[in-house]
Order: structure tokens, then sequence, then C-alpha cells
């Protein structure tokens, strides 16, 4: 019998994920329908005017995906830390660290990959010119990979708590907020027909140190959390 | 060399006598260069020729600004020192640390509004200074929110201490984001009456409000440090003969 290596224990993890979110595809769904109606909520409340939505649509875009993710997030780790498979995680022998990057990229392949798919259709509704819906899925797709990251270590310390999603919002919002300033900067450039190049390229190197730095904390606390 | 007085530091019953020993040395000193620093600051300093005497209130907003920072370091520290040895006495300094550290901000941010209405005619302006001090309040209402809602102690310690780690992480990059973010969105001559380059006889006194906040934190955390000793240990038998004496 040979021994199962980290990487293919992570393989394995990301599978499961994918096919439980693919059984669940309800579930899944919710954080979308929820970014569309964020979005929706502000021509109502601003002007249904296209023009005037141009000025703050990156803003639209970008406040509606951090909330979106942020209820996306209570698929993370809950099911798992209620029918026992984070036990299993724990006492698997393979470096948690990895484990929990599989399950926060299969959580933004669920959650964060769909948003982006959508969002050229939500930009196009409040006034994002198609020259800079490339740069907003762009700026999107990064953006929800570093939430992904950061809100899975909220996600991993609040488990199991009273209350735990309206602290989970506490916790995670401060923390993703340099990632809300490029995105939307990215996007609003580019609606002013300058190069994105700066902020995307911040936000890409974000990225990378969200996805190095981000597991050994989620491991960390998830250790904490299933004591 | 003996580690042995360091060891012994980690002991509650230690930490609380020392506490009480040293709170004398901190609080007596900090009180003194107080009433210097103020009476330096509010009557011998001549007012500003540009901003008048509103400019007096940065011997207590820069103080203020300066340990909102310095004791977000002291509670991660804490927590680092806490999580990786295992000591519990370093989370209690990072448990007494957190609120000091709040209160100082709203300080920084209050003093700031107030600063802002003379001098740029708002009570609020999107300055980074101030937005990137606002995050910093959210961060500690993070660490204090989470340690709140977990009932067991040593959750609740280790919780948070992870969180403000992660916090320590994110600082420069949130301080440098807003930063960028604000030379974009406003013109730079804001933030430039914000930092007058100072003359001598009004920097000596906000120095000494340094010196006397720094002091006022340490009293304060030994205070506060051993009430949390307290509140921890109620139920050790030590406490008992302690307080019994």
């Amino acid at each position: 019998m040979s021994r199962t290596t980290a990487l293919s224990a992570a393989l394995l993890v990301y599978r499961r994920d994918l096919l439980l979110a693919q059984r669940h595809w309800g579930q899944v769904a919710q954080p979308l329908v929820f970014f569309v109606m964020v979005a929706t909520l502000f021509p109502l409340a601003l002007s249904p005017e296209l023009s005037e939505l141009r000025l703050v649509s990156s803003g639209i875009l970008w406040v509606a995906a951090l909330l979106a993710s942020l209820l996306g997030l209570e698929l993370l780790f809950r099911s798992e830390h209620a029918d026992g498979t984070l036990e299993q995680m724990l006492l698997a022998g393979q470096p948690l660290a990895i484990l929990a990057l599989a399950k926060g990229f299969a959580h933004w392949t669920a959650c964060g990959l769909p948003l982006v798919l959508l969002s050229p259709f939500v930009a196009t509704a409040i006034g994002v010119p198609f020259d800079a819906l490339g740069t907003a899925m762009l700026s999107l797709a990064l953006g929800t990979g570093i939430l992904s990251a950061l809100g899975a270590i909220g996600s991993a310390l609040t488990l199991g708590l009273r209350r735990g999603s309206l602290l989970l919002g506490l916790l995670v919002l401060p923390l993703a907020m340099p990632t809300l300033i490029f995105g939307a900067r990215a996007i609003d450039l580019s609606i002013h027909g300058d190069s994105a190049r700066g902020p995307l390229l911040l936000l890409a190197a974000m990225l990378i140190l969200a996805v190095t730095l981000a597991p050994p904390a989620i491991a960390a606390a998830l250790r904490i959390s299933a004591e | 060399m003996n580690w042995g007085w360091f060891h012994k530091l980690a002991s509650p019953p230690h930490a609380y006598r020392i506490a009480g020993r040293l709170l004398p040395w901190f609080a007596w000193p900090a009180g003194i260069l107080l009433v210097i620093g103020l009476y330096g600051g509010l009557v011998l300093a001549p007012a500003d020729y540009l901003q008048g005497d509103a400019f007096r209130i940065v011997y207590v907003h820069a103080p203020g600004a300066w340990l909102s920072m310095s004791v977000y370091a002291t509670m991660a520290a804490g927590a680092a020192i806490g999580l990786i040895w295992r000591i519990k006495l370093a989370h209690a300094v990072a448990a007494a640390a957190a609120p000091v550290g709040a209160s100082f901000t709203v300080l920084a941010l209050a003093t700031g509004a107030i600063w802002g209405k003379p001098t740029w005619g708002t009570w609020w302006v999107w300055d980074a200074r101030l937005t990137s001090e606002l995050i910093l309040l959210f961060l500690y209402a993070g660490v204090m929110a989470l340690r709140a809602s977990i009932d067991d102690r040593d959750r609740a310690d280790r919780a948070s201490a992870v969180l403000a780690i992660v916090g320590v992480v994110n600082l420069p990059i949130i301080h440098y984001s807003v930063y960028w973010w604000n030379t974009l969105h406003q013109p730079s001559t804001l933030t430039k009456v914000a930092k007058p380059s100072m003359a001598a006889e009004m920097l000596w006194p906000l120095l000494v409000m340094l010196l006397a906040f720094t002091l006022f934190f340490a009293a304060v955390l030994l205070a506060r440090l051993r009430a949390e000793i307290l509140l921890r240990e109620r139920n050790a038998s030590w406490l008992r003969t302690e307080l019994a004496r």
C-alpha cells in the first residue's frame, strides 16, 4: 500500500469540496444572488442614470463582491466542523496548512469564480463600458482569491461560536480594505480609459502574499477551534 | 546566565506582586511629566502663526496616535509570545492591552476631528492618517469582539492571538494602501498642514507628552494586568493568602 502524499491529499480535499458544492448548488448560489441583489440596491438608492452610476460603478461592484464573499465564507468550514470531518483532517497526518490551502482554493472555485463569471453582466447593468469589463473580471478574480484566503482565517477562528457570522464580518472586513482599494481603483482607471496595470500588479502581489502566509494561520486557527 | 528570574516572571503570583511594586514607579513620573508637558504645551509654547492656538491639540493628538500603534505592537508581541511559548501571562498582557489601545485610538480620532474643524473647516476628511487610524480601531474591535465571544478562556486567548498577529502582518499593507488611495483622490495640501516642522519651544513639550503618555500606558497596563490576573486566578489558593496579608 502506498503512502498518500500531501499533494494527493490536497487534491482529494479539493475534489471532495467541489463535489459537495455541486451537490448543494443551492447553497453555492446564495452568495451569487446576494451579489446581484446588492448591486441592484445602488441604482434604486442613487439614480437610474447610467452616466451617474458609471462614476461609482467600480465601488458598487467591489462592495457587492466583498459582501457576497463574506456570505459565502459560511460554507467554508461549518459543515466540516459539525460532522467531524475537520477532526479527521487534523488527524490525517498531512500538513494541515496544505489541506487548508486546498480547501480555500476549492472555496474560491465554488464561490469566487462564479462571481467573477457573473460580474460582466452586473457591471454592464451599472454602466461599466465594454472595454473595462476585462479589467473588472481580472481585478475581481485576483481580489476574490485574496478574500477567500483572508476569510478562511476569520472563518476558522469563529467556528462554532454563537453569532459567528456577525463576528466574521467584524474580523475580516478591516483586513480586506486594501483589496477593496486596489480592486476598485483598477476598475475605475479602466473605465476612464487609463492603464490599470499598477493596481492589478499590486493585487497580484497581495494574492501571492495571502496564498503563502494565510494557510499556516488558517491551520493554527483550525487547531485552536477544533479543541 | 541564570534565567530563573525570567521564568518567575511568567508565574501569576510573582507577576502580580512585581506589577504592584512597579506600578507607582510608572504612575508618578507619568503624572508629573503630564503636568510639565501640558504646562509647556498650553502656556509656554507660542501660538502657531498659521493655526493659532488650535495647533496645541497636537500635544494630546500625537501621543494618542503614537500609542494607538505601539499598543497594538505590544498586544501582538504578547500574543505571539503566548502562542509560541504557551505563556498564559503573555496572553493576559495582550488581553489587558487591547482596550487601552482602542481608547488611545479613539482619543487620536476624536482629537483629530476636533483639530480638523478649525484647520480644514470640517470635522472629518478622508485624510490618510485619520483613515488608517479608523481601520486600526476596527482591528482592535475585531480582536476584542473575538475574545469576548469565546467562553473558554484558553481558546479565547489563542484565537485572539492569531487574529492580532494576522493584523500586525496586515497593518503595513493597510497603511500604505490607504496612503496610496489618498494621494490619488485628494490634493496633498491638506496633509502638509497636519505635519508642520516644529520650532524647538513647541517641540520639547511634545516630546515630554510622548514620554508621559508612554509611562501612563505602562502604569495602566500594569494595573489592568493585576486585575486580569485576579480575574483569571480567582480560584487559586495563592491569591487567598496574598489578599489576606
